[in-house]
């Protein structure tokens, strides 16, 4: 049993000089049998083990991770959450895990700092202006927060931006969701890590999958650096390398991995206290806790597993950045980063079952996976277990591809590819 | 961030060239004759290698000629440079 995280227990650990803090989880090795193996430990793949564990209880069960749990795309992305999605398909999704977000600090008794503190999308050209109000329209009739401002409302609420009409993209106006903002995002792998470990789940960290052993058309277990693990239900959350995995399995899957770029500035006061997005000049910017400004470049066009990305994309996003921000002019860049994100043609994400028995794969969140997080791992739980898509993630299965049934959502999805 | 030899203009910056994909997915000659397995295949479906895969680049900002790469996506090192047309060189 978990010491609860508490103010109490805080105290009491400041009297040993935070010494004698439990561990939040174990660092077990294999067993030679798990009843399903999750691979992958970033966010999605934790939650996904929490929730197998919470709601369906499947307890024997791991998370291998090659490298440390949080260190790849969980740990890389500019932690933006908002359910503002066209389509009813992605509002359920999206807005079920926004849903899940604003209580799961308390759930998981672990400070995972969300903070609704709204995105607003800006509209620079006439056919901007006219999408986004459309998806205004198309959210509220899902039931998703979501308002229409014109300039002087924008500029209203955030007033660092520059709204003159003389800038080479002004701004005409734009949406808000309010109950969207942003979370801290290794704790949210953290978080979900402490309450998976809690409930017997196996998070083994530097285990990389070398291989899916199959019988017929049915899995049977994994190679991994350390050993065979013998499952018969695998659910890969495999984010940039997905294909890579899908690969030893025999199958293909409709995804392409480019790296995505961000970067932070040197620490400064509170400057902007909501999240910013502009899809047309390719700029999206909001402000950390430690004072950052945290900010999101575009993807290469090329393929590629570097986590590096190219020097000319920040370069035209930081154009962008200064147009509309102009008081930015003089800060200083710290740290600039790359993950490699598996997107889809449609720019929407996987979480299905596959033509081989017992293999489930959640892929292709592409540039915006972080915000799904926890509704990702709910609903990823619910189809390993029944072997069934949950109604929420039916029309997110892989067959969409060939039915021709896509979900479009390159107008919604936080980065223009 | 790399180089790309273009075979008709020389060595230049990458930002001046587009990724057409992976190269060598031929357009089906009767695409009415497929079956929906298979035109999904043709449409979405990639390989998407980690690893040495064969790319359609197009020289957007120079000469606008397309012609092929194989490149390692693990370390973006450009193995081989080929026009269009040709074969697939064995590495």
């Amino acid at each position: 049993m978990k010491n609860k995280y508490s103010i109490f227990s805080l105290i009491k650990n400041a009297f040993s000089n935070h010494e004698n803090w439990q561990r939040a989880w174990r660092d077990p090795e294999p067993k030679k049998e798990y009843d399903a193996v999750i691979v992958g430990g970033g966010g999605h793949g934790l939650a996904t083990a929490y929730y197998l564990a919470k709601k369906h209880n499947l307890t024997n069960i791991a998370v291998v991770e090659k490298g440390w749990i949080g260190g790849g795309n969980t740990g890389r992305n500019t932690t933006i959450i908002r359910s503002n999605y066209l389509w009813d398909a992605s509002a359920g999704l999206y807005d079920h895990a926004l849903k899940i977000w604003e209580g799961l600090s308390q759930e998981l008794n672990y400070n995972v700092m969300f903070s609704q503190r709204g995105v607003m999308n800006l509209a620079h050209n006439l056919q901007d202006v006219r999408d986004l109000k459309r998806r205004t329209h198309a959210n509220r009739l899902n039931g998703i927060d979501a308002v229409w401002l014109e300039t002087d409302e924008v500029k209203k609420f955030c007033p660092i931006i520059n709204t003159s009409q003389d800038i080479r993209y002004p701004v005409l106006g734009g949406t808000l969701q309010k109950r969207a903002g942003t979370a801290r995002h290794d704790a949210v792998a953290w978080g979900y890590a402490r309450g998976a470990d809690e409930m017997g789940v196996d998070i083994i960290q530097n285990c990389e999958v070398k291989g899916i052993k199959r019988n017929g058309n049915a899995v049977e277990g994994l190679e991994t650096t350390k050993g065979f693990i013998k499952t018969k239900k695998i659910g890969v959350v495999a984010a940039g390398h997905s294909s890579v995995i899908a690969n030893m399995a025999g199958l293909k899957l409709p995804l392409e991995s480019k790296p995505l770029q961000a970067l932070v500035s040197e620490p400064v006061k509170p400057i902007i206290d909501t999240v910013v997005m502009s899809n047309a000049v390719h700029a999206y910017v909001s402000q950390s806790d430690k004072g950052e400004l945290v900010i999101g470049a575009g993807t290469d066009s090329y393929v590629s597993y570097t986590q590096k990305g190219s020097f000319n994309i920040v370069e035209e996003t930081l154009k962008a950045i200064l147009e509309l921000y102009p008081i930015f002019s003089r800060m200083k860049m710290l740290r600039q980063w790359g993950g490699i994100v598996d997107i889809c043609p449609d720019a929407s994400p996987i979480i299905s079952k596959t033509s081989i028995k017992g293999l489930y794969f959640n892929c292709g969140w592409g540039t915006g996976g972080f915000k799904a997080t926890p509704g990702s791992g709910d609903l990823f739980a619910h189809t390993i277990a029944n072997d069934e898509p949950h109604k929420l993630n039916a029309a997110f299965n892989i067959n969409r591809f060939v039915s021709g049934d896509l979900v479009d959502e390159h107008g919604a999805a936080a980065v223009a590819h | 961030m790399f180089l790309i030899n273009c075979p008709y203009c020389g060595e230049r910056d990458q930002s001046e060239f587009v990724s057409g994909g992976e190269a060598h997915i031929a357009r089906p000659k009767q695409p009415t004759e497929l079956n929906d397995d298979q035109w999904a295949e043709y449409l979405f479906m990639r390989k998407n290698i980690k690893g040495v895969q064969f790319e359609r680049w197009n020289h957007a900002h120079g000469c606008r000629k397309w012609f092929n790469v194989a490149r390692d996506t693990s370390n973006d090192k450009i193995e081989k440079i080929y026009k269009m047309g040709e074969q697939p060189p064995k590495l």
